[in-house]
C-alpha cells in the first residue's frame, strides 16, 4: 500500500505537512474572499499577524517562495490563492520551482506532447 | 427504475474557465482541446440524461483541513460555486436531487462506505467546469446533479481500488432506485500533471494513454497501484485519476468507450476526456 515513498521534487502533503502547515494554509484559505484579499494587499504584516504563522512561513511568504512556502507546511491548492493574489498562474509557480524562465517551462510542457 | 446511460470522463483545468469566457474555441492553442466536446455534445442530446453524478474533487472552496472528508456525497437542493481566489468567472448553480441524494447516501452506507453528507456544498472548478464544457451556455443546466466529492488534499487518500468500488456501489445504488430517470456518471480530473515541487511540470503521455486504453474493458488495471505509485507514474495532481476509476466503476463490469479525446499540454495538464457505455458481456 502506500507507505512512505520518495518521489524525487515531490512533498505529499501528509499528516506531518498538515500539522506544519495549518497556520500557513488556513490564512490562504482566507483568501478565496475578496475582502480579504484587499486586507492583505493593504497591509501584508498586519494580515500575517492575525495567523499564528512560524518565522519560516512569513519569511517564505515575504520571499514569494514556493519551494519554501511547500517546506513550511504550505499545500499548493491554498498556496495558489497566494499566488492570485501575486498575480501569478501556475506556469508562473512552476516556473519558478523548476529554476525556469516561464517560455521555456511552457515549452517542456509542449514537448512532453510529442 | 433509474438507468446509468453511460459515463463521461474530462480534465477540469481551471484555465478552460477563462478561455470559455473569453471565446477561445478556435483560438489554435485551445482548439485541440475544444474540438473534443461536440461529439460529447452529440451522445448527450441522444441519451438525454436527467441527472448527472459527479465524482470530483474540492481544491480549498468548500472544504478546509479543520474537517477533511474523504468521501462527501452533496445532499443539497442546490450547489452553489463562489470565488476561489484566482479569478474565474463563477458560474451559475446547478440544481440538486435531494431525493436520489439519500437514496444514494443510504445505499452507500448500507455497504459500508460511511460518507460525510452535505446539505450545504460550494462546488469549485472541478464541478463546474465539466458542467460548462458538457452543457455550454451557462446558467440553464439541463440536469440535476449529485455531487461526490473524494479527498485529493491531505494524504492518506483513498486507494483506486477503494474509489472504483466507490463508484461500483454507486452504480448499484443509481440502478436501484424507484424513478425512472437516465443517469449520466461523470468523473473529473487528470490526467498526468503536477503544480507543485522541483517535479512541476511533469506529464506522462505513456501512463495517460495505458490508462485511456484500458479504462473501458479492464478498469482494474490501474487499481493494482498504491495512491504513492500512481502520483509518481501521474504526478502529485495526476491521482485526480480516481475521479475517473470511481466513474468507470458506475458502469458496472462490462463497457466500452464511444469518444475520447487526449492533448497535451492545456496549461499544466495533459487533458483528456472520455465517454464510456455500459454493454453486455
Amino acid at each position: 500500500m502506500s507507505g512512505p515513498r520518495n518521489i524525487p521534487g515531490t512533498t505529499l502533503f501528509d499528516g506531518a505537512q498538515a500539522i506544519k502547515g495549518y497556520a500557513l494554509n488556513k490564512m490562504c484559505y482566507s483568501f478565496n474572499s475578496a475582502v480579504n484579499r484587499e486586507e492583505f494587499k493593504r497591509d501584508e504584516d498586519a494580515y500575517c499577524a492575525r495567523y499564528d504563522l512560524t518565522a519560516e512561513q512569513r519569511e517564505a511568504l515575504r520571499r514569494r517562495n514556493v519551494l519554501d512556502l511547500i517546506a513550511a507546511g504550505g499545500n499548493v491548492y491554498y498556496l495558489a490563492k497566494f499566488a492570485g493574489i501575486l498575480g501569478l498562474d501556475v506556469q508562473d509557480l512552476g516556473a519558478q520551482q523548476t529554476g525556469m524562465t516561464k517560455e521555456a517551462f511552457k515549452a517542456r510542457l509542449v514537448a512532453a506532447g510529442r | 427504475m433509474a438507468r446509468i446511460v453511460g459515463a463521461v470522463t474530462t480534465s477540469h483545468i481551471p484555465a478552460i474557465g477563462k478561455a470559455i469566457a473569453r471565446n477561445l474555441h478556435e483560438d489554435p492553442y485551445w482548439k485541440p482541446f475544444f474540438d473534443g466536446y461536440p461529439p460529447v455534445h452529440r451522445w448527450l442530446a441522444k441519451v438525454r440524461p436527467d441527472v448527472a453524478v459527479i465524482f470530483y474533487n474540492d481544491h480549498g472552496l468548500n472544504f478546509f483541513l479543520d474537517q477533511m472528508p474523504t468521501f462527501a456525497v452533496g445532499a443539497a437542493p442546490e450547489y452553489r460555486n463562489a470565488d476561489e481566489g484566482w479569478g474565474i468567472p463563477t458560474l451559475a448553480p446547478a440544481p440538486g436531487d435531494q431525493r436520489l441524494s439519500w437514496h444514494v447516501i443510504e445505499q452507500l452506507v448500507s455497504e459500508d462506505f460511511d460518507v460525510t453528507t452535505c446539505q450545504e456544498m460550494l462546488v469549485d472548478h472541478a464541478f463546474t467546469i465539466p458542467m460548462a464544457l458538457l452543457w455550454p451556455g451557462e446558467g440553464a443546466w439541463p440536469v440535476r446533479t449529485v455531487p461526490i466529492c473524494i479527498n485529493t488534499v491531505q494524504h492518506p487518500l483513498p486507494s483506486a481500488a477503494r474509489c472504483y468500488k466507490l463508484g461500483q456501489a454507486v452504480g448499484r445504488a443509481v440502478e436501484s432506485y424507484d424513478e425512472d430517470l437516465r443517469v449520466v456518471v461523470i468523473g473529473t480530473g487528470g490526467l498526468s500533471h503536477q503544480l507543485d515541487g522541483e517535479r512541476a511540470g511533469f506529464i506522462n503521455r505513456a501512463f495517460d494513454t495505458q490508462f485511456m486504453e484500458k479504462l473501458p474493458g479492464d478498469p482494474q488495471w490501474a487499481t493494482r497501484y498504491s495512491v504513492a505509485e500512481l502520483i509518481e507514474l501521474t504526478g502529485t495532481q495526476g491521482i485526480e485519476l480516481l475521479m475517473w476509476l470511481a466513474a468507470r466503476g458506475a458502469l458496472g463490469r462490462h463497457a466500452s468507450a464511444v469518444h475520447s479525446n487526449y492533448h497535451i499540454p492545456i496549461s499544466n495538464t495533459a487533458a483528456g476526456l472520455m465517454v464510456m457505455e455500459s454493454r453486455a458481456a
